[in-house]
């Protein structure tokens, strides 16, 4: 991966130094050496079991599947794949858990075992960020810096509402659920497994939670947490598999509530699944977010937060920024500040501390990026990336920023979850509100300008559930995250996330 | 010669553009009067009204909209004692007066809420870091609304006050067969300051407009207490195919309702910004 | 040595560009330039240079920056109670910063008030080391022209390669924006052939704002280098303001082709700060700025923590202060 963070430092100096400056001394070259974070700090087991009833143990039928790391394409270990009658245990071990040991259990115990979870998190730290960058593919710079702390808040905010859910402002005395089953996505997999288990269990619910396929670890190594923390058995479930163990799990009749964070596509479908099954859903979905830079803004954080908002996570974020929307008398400005800030970002391994941008998660991922920047540039856009080495193995692609990008291009309406940004200008505030709301989907915005009315106005006028004004990506358990129209319904984080877990 | 009841639609009162219309029976089987057969087109027709509404009934202070939802009651007091004589002949129920009055209680308690929810939905959030961070409650948008098939003013309005009050707009399919309520209280409405397309009353058969509204791309969210358990799985089906928020809520409606319809048709909106120098 | 001092050459302006001659006397015009300038969101700015410090900078890359870094360290003594034995023990530092390795380059200047010019002056002769010398009443700034003019004409008669002056925080803090900007062209004129660091007082400035507007307007007014502080008040350099007076010579470079350095004083006493401030320097202006001649860094404990951690990255051994002079 040294490789390719030279090469790239390399066309960084050229790109320094054709940005026009006088004869002088040249600058002397300085790179950094490459600074990996030590493997050694988790053990990747070569086999994993489904976590059912407090135990680790193979499938039924003893099938298993791969999963590799997208850096490398090396297979990091076999995981059981949860079938049918796996799913149905899990259901069973989490209805058992829930009607004679978690359910009557006073919030105030049930708090202590989250508590117990949230501060493992945080002293094992290091072992779930190493193991989160080689599931995901992610730079350990984010795991270790935003995933895993933000994992472990939510489990120290959660714990403790569940003894003070009477103040919640959802009546006297709301009761859970029952069991949920949650159906989480790859690209923040450990995160994701604490938005849905710690406001559901400090609600006093039992969960069974199925992770992606691409990205299983953590979530294992979280059952593990689970487990060393005297969890009592069947309260939290780990059935590990595909999209089939996904859709035996939300269709099953035991489970009361079903949780959902991915795509818009199989969002409907499992909505229409539950449907007249009397199941409660809550369904975090796609976006394609505006993030809206007008004349006005404070350039260099813009540049920051454009970056932030398109490129943290290689794009793999619902609520990424993907649709830059600036005011046409400073697009030419901002867009090569922009192109000239992309030359300092680092690609490649995800280990390395000083990677900025590290691998997509998987070839099927990787085919989808591809196909629609194509589309992109047959539609008539400009693209452009920053001069970059991808390295031999693994699934890479480089920040990508389109110009002279239209509404009606693909690009523009279709969510393409990579690391690609579409550039649209507008005139005024009315143009910009008009074109961020035009889409399908309402799960984010950003507002980039120095006047704070303005920033209220547009606050008020966007339909998005979540709306950052002069920043981008902040993410806290306080605070409630979820989407408008096809980027789902229900929220997580906050007094409101724990509405989706009562019987309200 | 009976009269036919129109539909009521972006605060016009049409005949179905089907010319379809339907007998409505009293309780003890008395014919009272026709009402038009709504058709889809007059469903797709309330949903552009309603979504036509929408951006200043939402962008209007929820003082205004309390305002105009008092006044609504005071005018439904005014006409008690006409509804009271709908009501009875309808149902056949013993005590009208007792159920209107129950009614027009019910439409001021939820116009007293139009000022307080975002204060009992809203927070302000302690983020870790040095952002203000705020979360408001929001209208969904165009709300489609299923009125109960039994309860005809007090189940009605039960289903529509928490939907308006925060600034959705509706589109209301009323009982198929205790209509007549609905249609009075369309006519309430015409003439009070709420604004046209904010509520549309469509009569007819729910089980064939219900299908229209739950498909339909344009309709944020969908109430379906007026159907029948048995048939919420296909309409709830269809409401997948936009992400429709659904809804359904049968309750004895003569008890006191807690907050959870205003709070159900509402979107939770947060906002950062950083606070700094 | 002197550093060599570049010609301003006119490019196409950029929107906010004005021509110097332009901005003399209008306190209205320049007003207007400087508050057109882009604002800066505090937050923001804090959390990229945060993310900044979270460069990994090891092993070869440590260790280069840790040469880089010694050969741009303004070895500084200003106290009142300095003496000619002070300063001359201070200038045989600069020339031989480590005597057991004599492959450690020397500093880049050291830094004196200026009735000591003279003194440091003999003491580097030969070296090619540059002698800088404050002026302008500093640090306050706060005496009439005539006596802060006089200041400097003194330290560059005495042989000052360098001149770092102090800008009126007072006169900017009133929006005297004209009087600031004709100060600035008035020591740059004294100074001739010496090149003129402008000391913003970036802790007294208070904002980010402020920062780039005062960055903005000394470097309009003929500046070589921005400097962040006097290291008399706290705060004096911070990530922060580092960044945004990265930002700004970057910027004016490119709107003028005049690239003016920046100097980092106050606060900096470890190789890890150090080091952070050069990540700032290669991502925010940019490799270019990688050298003595367009970074600096106003140091005193600095020079022997950037030796001790050469030594470790050298012999695998951590250092003992013992082992390091104190001059």
């Amino acid at each position: 991966m040294a490789k390719a963070s030279r090469a790239a430092e390399a066309a960084g100096q050229a790109a320094a130094l054709a940005r026009g400056s006088e004869p002088g001394p040249a600058a002397p070259v300085w790179q950094y050496a490459p600074a990996p974070e030590s493997r050694d700090v988790v053990s990747v087991e070569p086999e994993y079991g489904l976590f059912v009833a407090g135990a680790f143990r193979p499938a039924a039928d003893g099938r298993t599947f791969a999963t590799v790391n997208p850096a490398t394409e090396e297979p990091l270990a076999q995981v059981a794949a949860a079938g049918p009658a796996d799913v149905d245990a899990a259901v069973a071990a989490a209805r058992s858990a829930y009607e004679q040991v978690w359910g009557p259990m006073p919030g105030s115990e049930r708090a202590k075992y989250l508590y117990r979870v949230a501060r493992q998190l945080q002293e094992r730290s290091r072992e779930f960020a190493v193991l989160e960058s080689l599931d995901n593919g992610k730079p350990i710079k984010e795991s270790r810096d935003v995933d895993i702390p933000l994992a472990a808040a939510h489990f120290f905010y959660y714990a403790g509402w569940a003894d003070k859910l009477e103040y919640a402002g959802f009546g006297p005395g709301p009761r859970p659920l029952g069991v949920a089953g949650q159906v989480i996505p790859w690209n923040f997999p450990l995160l994701m497994a604490a938005w849905k288990l710690a406001p559901a269990l400090a609600a006093g619910n039992t969960c069974v939670l199925k992770p992606a396929e691409t990205t299983p670890l953590t979530a294992l190594l979280l059952a593990e947490v689970c487990q060393q923390a005297g969890l009592p058995p069947g309260v939290v479930n780990v059935v590990t598999g595909a999209g089939d163990t996904g859709a035996a799990l939300v269709s099953h009749p035991g489970v009361n509530k079903v949780a959902f964070t991915g795509s818009t596509e199989v969002g409907k479908e499992i909505a229409a699944a539950v449907a007249g099954t009397g199941k409660k859903l809550t369904l975090e979905l796609g976006g394609k977010a505006a993030n809206i830079v007008f004349d006005d803004a404070p350039i260099e954080q813009a540049v920051e937060g454009i970056v932030n908002g398109i490129f943290f996570n290689q794009g793999h974020v619902c609520c990424a920024g993907s649709r830059l929307l600036v005011q046409e008398s400073v697009a030419d400005t901002v867009v090569e500040r922009l192109r000239q800030r992309l030359t300092t970002l680092r690609l490649g391994d995800p280990l390395d501390k000083n990677t900025d941008i590290g691998a997509i998660n998987s070839s099927q991922q990787l085919a989808r990026i591809s196909e629609l920047t194509q589309a992109g540039e047959a539609e008539g856009a400009e693209r452009w990336s920053p001069p970059c080495q991808l390295p031999d193995r693994g699934y890479w692609f480089p920040p990508t920023v389109f110009t002279g990008v239209s509404q009606s291009h693909r690009i523009a309406r279709e969510e393409i979850f990579g690391p690609v940004l579409s550039v649209l200008t507008f005139r005024t505030p009315d143009e910009a509100v008009t074109k961020a709301n035009n889409t399908p989907y309402g799960l984010s915005a950003g507002i980039w300008t120095d006047k704070g009315s303005r920033i209220l106005w547009l606050a008020q006028k966007l339909r998005a559930g979540v709306v950052w004004a002069n920043t981008y990506n902040r993410f806290d358990p306080a605070s409630p995250f979820g989407g408008y129209k096809e980027s789902g319904y229900g929220r997580e984080g906050g007094r409101h996330g724990l509405a989706a877990y009562l019987d309200v | 010669m009976r009269k036919t009841y129109k539909l009521y639609i972006g605060g016009a009162f049409p005949r179905s553009e089907s010319g379809r219309s339907y007998p409505v029976h009293a309780s003890d089987g008395t014919l009272l009067a026709y009402a038009a057969q709504g058709s889809r087109k007059d469903a797709r027709d309330a949903v552009v009204a309603a979504r036509k509404a929408f951006g200043s009934w939402s962008g209007a202070t929820a003082y205004n909209r309390g305002q105009i939802l008092y006044r609504v009651a005071e005018m439904l007091e005014g006409r008690a004692a006409q509804f009271a004589a709908e009501v009875s002949a309808t149902e056949g129920t013993a005590d009208a007066e007792a159920e209107v009055a129950a009614a027009i209680d019910r439409w001021v308690w939820y116009a007293g809420w139009s000022d307080k929810v975002a204060q009992v939905a809203g927070a302000a959030n302690p983020v870790a870091g040095p952002y203000f961070n705020f979360s408001v409650p929001e209208p969904a948008g165009v709300v489609a609304i299923i009125a109960p098939a039994e309860s005809s003013l007090l189940g009605l309005v039960s289903v529509i006050a928490p939907v308006i009050v925060t600034g959705n707009t509706a589109v209301v399919v009323a009982s198929e067969r205790q209509p007549l309520p609905a249609v009075s209280l369309a006519e309430v409405l015409a003439t009070s300051d709420l604004p046209a397309g904010v509520v549309n009353v469509l009569t007819g058969r729910p089980a064939e407009l219900a299908p229209v509204l739950a498909g339909h791309m344009d309709v944020n969210a969908i109430d379906l207490t007026g159907i029948d358990p048995a048939g919420r799985q296909a309409l709830e089906q269809l409401a997948a195919g936009n992400i429709k928020r659904v809804f359904y809520r049968n309750e004895p409606w003569a008890t006191m309702p807690g907050p959870q319809r205003l709070l159900s048709f509402l979107e939770i909106k947060t906002v950062w910004h950083p606070a700094g120098t | 040595m002197t550093v060599g001092i570049e010609t301003v050459q006119r490019a196409s302006p950029a929107p906010w560009a004005l021509q110097p001659g332009d901005l003399a006397t209008s306190d209205a015009a320049l007003r207007q330039l400087l508050h057109g300038l882009p604002g800066i969101d505090e937050v923001g700015a804090a959390q990229r240079a945060a993310g900044l410090a979270t460069r990994s900078i090891k092993k070869d890359a440590k260790l280069q920056a840790l040469d880089m870094a010694v050969a741009m360290v303004d070895l500084t003594t200003l106290e009142g109670a300095d003496t000619p034995g002070k300063v001359r023990a201070m200038c045989a530092k600069a020339r031989q910063p480590d005597p057991s390795d004599p492959a450690v380059r020397p500093v880049a200047a050291v830094c004196v008030y200026p009735d000591l010019v003279s003194v440091a002056r003999q003491a580097v002769a030969g070296t090619g080391i540059a002698v800088a010398s404050v002026a302008t009443a500093f640090p306050s700034g706060r005496a009439s022209l005539a006596v802060k003019l006089a200041d400097v004409r003194e330290a560059v008669s005495a042989g000052a390669d360098e001149v770092d002056m102090v800008i009126d925080r007072g006169a900017f803090l009133a929006g005297q924006y004209g009087q600031v900007y004709a100060e600035i062209q008035a020591v740059r004129e004294a100074c001739g052939p010496a090149h003129l660091k402008v000391i913003l007082e970036t802790g007294e400035l208070a904002t980010l704002d402020n920062v780039a507007r005062a960055s903005w307007l000394a470097m309009l007014a003929g500046a070589d280098f921005i400097k962040t502080s006097t290291g008399k008040v706290t705060p004096a350099a911070t990530p922060s303001t580092a960044l945004v007076m990265l930002a700004a010579v970057r910027d004016f470079e490119q709107t003028t082709r005049r690239r003016v350095g920046v100097k980092v004083a106050g606060g900096i006493r470890t190789a890890k700060d150090a080091i952070r401030y050069l990540v700032l320097v290669n991502e925010v202006a940019g490799p270019a700025w990688l050298t003595p001649q367009y970074f600096r860094i106003g140091a005193s404990t600095l020079l022997n923590d950037l030796l001790m951690q050469r030594s470790k990255q050298l012999t695998g051994q951590y250092a003992g202060a013992d082992y390091f002079t104190l001059d």
